[in-house]
């Protein structure tokens, strides 16, 4: 392998780190509103990088490649959806059916895949997602088929009227960090050890008495689960659950997202990768609706150049302008990508 | 006593059999040695006895019971585990990262989801004991990958201690290392041989022959003779097909290795 991650216990500055993504994200509403954008495209951040982190759960921590991760995200959609037809509403239960669903979906897949390895794990991750696509589009009685659950309500925690677009971006932000740092802690504690080192060698993991498939079934569990969480919020956020949330693209676009953003050896890179996934997306498709060709243009060109990320391009593009002018001072945009693992040029 | 038993084993690979109709007892407590030229089967033959080859024919016994198709992970439990010819460590994780991987199984931390891995009093002691015991303590925060070749053969032998094995099987611990550094690791062999059951597979004769109590010799997958260094030494079959006359460390091979 070339240039590999630093080790998981050498965190630099975990709480700044956090400080500073939260400020960022706090002070985001206001940057957009000078920008003149809505505040739902910070939202669609939160909820997309949310998703992104519980997909480098797997990808990032332990190595494995799913190509059907929008089948646990969807599902939570679709949870959600399902449970206010039949008048389960809330926030705290919205939240609990979605990361139950998540997790269902991703116990029942992992039971099946776990024992694979390599392109047999991805590709058999692509058809179950994709079975979970049929089911929706075929169970027109529960999913409301083609035209997926329309007409969804957000909740009233606390009375708070989440259909104020700014309220309901710092109802969102809340879940984020604490799903973050939820995912954080699970990714440095003794589990979340025993996934790097079945990343960075499964068999000798065997051979130190694990049970390696347990281990990787329960990275697939956690990280469906709090997908499935990040699709509960989307189905809030869109007023709806569609089958597109289920549909491969959408594991293939998280997947790309969290490589753009170097989730492989930065812990917080997907969250970069999100931003600019969700940001690209809005501003190219205002200019054109082959958006997609020129966002490929610029992922191919990105882990081409830097197989580790954004974070790598950014660190690279910042020390070339510190040669240049001489100064120490770093770009802001740079700042949170800085601490992430294993991103020093 | 014996500590391993096989009887009949044998695997093939389509037309190739790697191990054939193989039974031998391997006494606990004691060092063994396989020898026999590349391609023999000692590989195999471990890849058998710890679980990552099923095979085709025969039996493999451990303190007395049948694990011929236990997984390795359930074989590693019971105690018996192994090291790699290739290196085989987490070349992305420092030498304590390593080592604890290794010792948080069985103080049964390894499900803990939110604490930090290395808070934990007894689990750091014990990986101490064993980067102190392979001679690492001066590279504790480096990681796998930057260490010389044989500090990672070190490594590995403490990867697997960290195990607690009763029977510990050695692929070649000695392949790279330079004539010093071998002879170290051979006392080092030998020293371990007090305390638990060391089965070796080695090049390196002349350590062989002097720290081993019993030698098997394996040729073209087929057990060919077993006693002690004396005898094997003695034995004109085992002249014929492997030591050759006289010349105890085979250059050829030991090349192939470095």
């Amino acid at each position: 392998m070339t240039r590999q991650t630093a080790p998981i216990s050498a965190l630099s500055r975990p709480t700044i780190t956090f400080g500073l993504l939260l400020g960022m994200f706090v002070v985001l509403p206001a940057v957009l509103q000078a920008l003149g954008i809505s505040f739902s495209l910070g939202t669609e951040i939160l909820i997309i990088a949310l998703f992104a982190m519980s997909y480098n759960i797997l990808l990032g921590t332990t190595g494995l490649a799913s190509f059907g991760h929008a089948a646990f995200f969807g599902s939570g959609a679709y949870a959600v959806g399902i449970a206010q037809n039949y008048g389960i509403d809330g926030a705290a239960t919205g939240l609990a059916v979605a990361f139950a669903a998540g997790l269902c979906a991703a116990l029942l897949v992992g039971l099946l895949v776990m024992k694979k390895r390599g392109i047999y794990f991805g590709l058999l991750t692509l058809a179950f997602g994709q079975m979970f696509y049929i089911v929706a589009l075929r169970w027109d009685g529960l999913t409301g088929g083609e035209t997926g659950l329309t007409g969804l309500r957000r909740p009233a925690p606390f009375g708070l009227n989440l259909n104020d677009q700014l309220t309901f971006y710092y109802f969102i932000l809340a879940i984020f960090m604490v799903a973050l740092w939820v995912i954080w802690r699970i990714t440095h504690s003794p589990f979340g050890s025993l996934l790097a080192a079945i990343k960075s060698n499964e068999l000798r993991t065997q051979y130190l008495g694990y049970d390696t498939a347990r281990y990787k079934l329960a990275a697939m569990a956690i990280s469906g689960a709090l997908s499935g969480l990040a699709g509960g919020l989307y189905a809030w956020f869109q007023y709806a659950a569609y089958p597109q949330n289920l549909f491969w693209i959408e594991s293939g676009n998280i997947v790309i997202l969290t490589l753009l953003g170097g989730g492989l050896s930065s812990f917080f890179g997907p969250i970069l990768g999100a931003a600019v996934f969700v940001g690209a997306q809005d501003l190219i498709s205002s200019y054109t609706e082959h958006w997609m060709f020129f966002f490929g243009l610029i992922f191919i060109l990105v882990v081409t150049a830097f197989p580790n990320g954004l974070p790598e391009a950014l660190a690279r593009f910042a020390s070339v302008l510190r040669r240049s002018s001489g100064s120490a001072s770093e770009p802001a945009s740079s700042a949170h990508v800085a601490p992430a693992r294993g991103t020093a040029p | 006593m014996s500590s391993l038993k096989t009887e009949n084993l044998s695997v093939q690979f389509g037309a190739v059999k790697p191990v054939d109709d193989v039974s031998v007892e391997i006494a606990a407590g004691r060092l063994t040695s396989i020898i026999g030229p590349n391609g023999a089967g000692k590989t195999s033959f471990f890849n058998l006895l710890t679980g990552l080859y099923q095979p085709t024919r025969g039996k493999v016994f451990f303190d007395g019971q049948d694990v011929t198709r236990m997984p390795v992970h359930q074989k590693v439990r019971a105690g018996l585990t192994r090291t790699f010819q290739i290196l085989n460590v987490f070349d992305t994780l420092t030498v304590e990262e390593n080592i604890r991987a290794a010792v948080q199984r069985r103080h049964g931390r390894s499900a803990y989801l939110f604490c930090a891995p290395d808070r934990h009093g007894p689990v750091e002691d014990e990986l101490s004991a064993v980067i102190e015991r392979v001679r690492l303590q001066e590279k504790r925060k480096v990681r796998a990958c930057d260490l010389s070749h044989g500090h990672r053969r070190h490594l590995e032998i403490g990867l697997s201690l960290a195990t607690r094995p009763k029977t510990l099987l050695l692929d070649e611990p000695m392949s790279g290392l330079g004539m010093y550094e071998s002879s170290v690791m051979g006392e080092f062999v030998r020293e371990l041989a007090q305390e638990l059951t060391v089965v070796l597979v080695e090049h390196h004769m002349s350590v062989v022959l002097s720290i081993s109590d019993t030698i098997l010799v394996l040729s073209q997958g087929r057990l060919l003779a077993s006693g002690t260094p004396a005898e094997i030494q003695a034995s004109p079959l085992v002249q014929a097909a492997y030591l050759g006359t006289g010349r105890y460390d085979l250059p050829q091979e030991r090349a192939a290795h470095a």
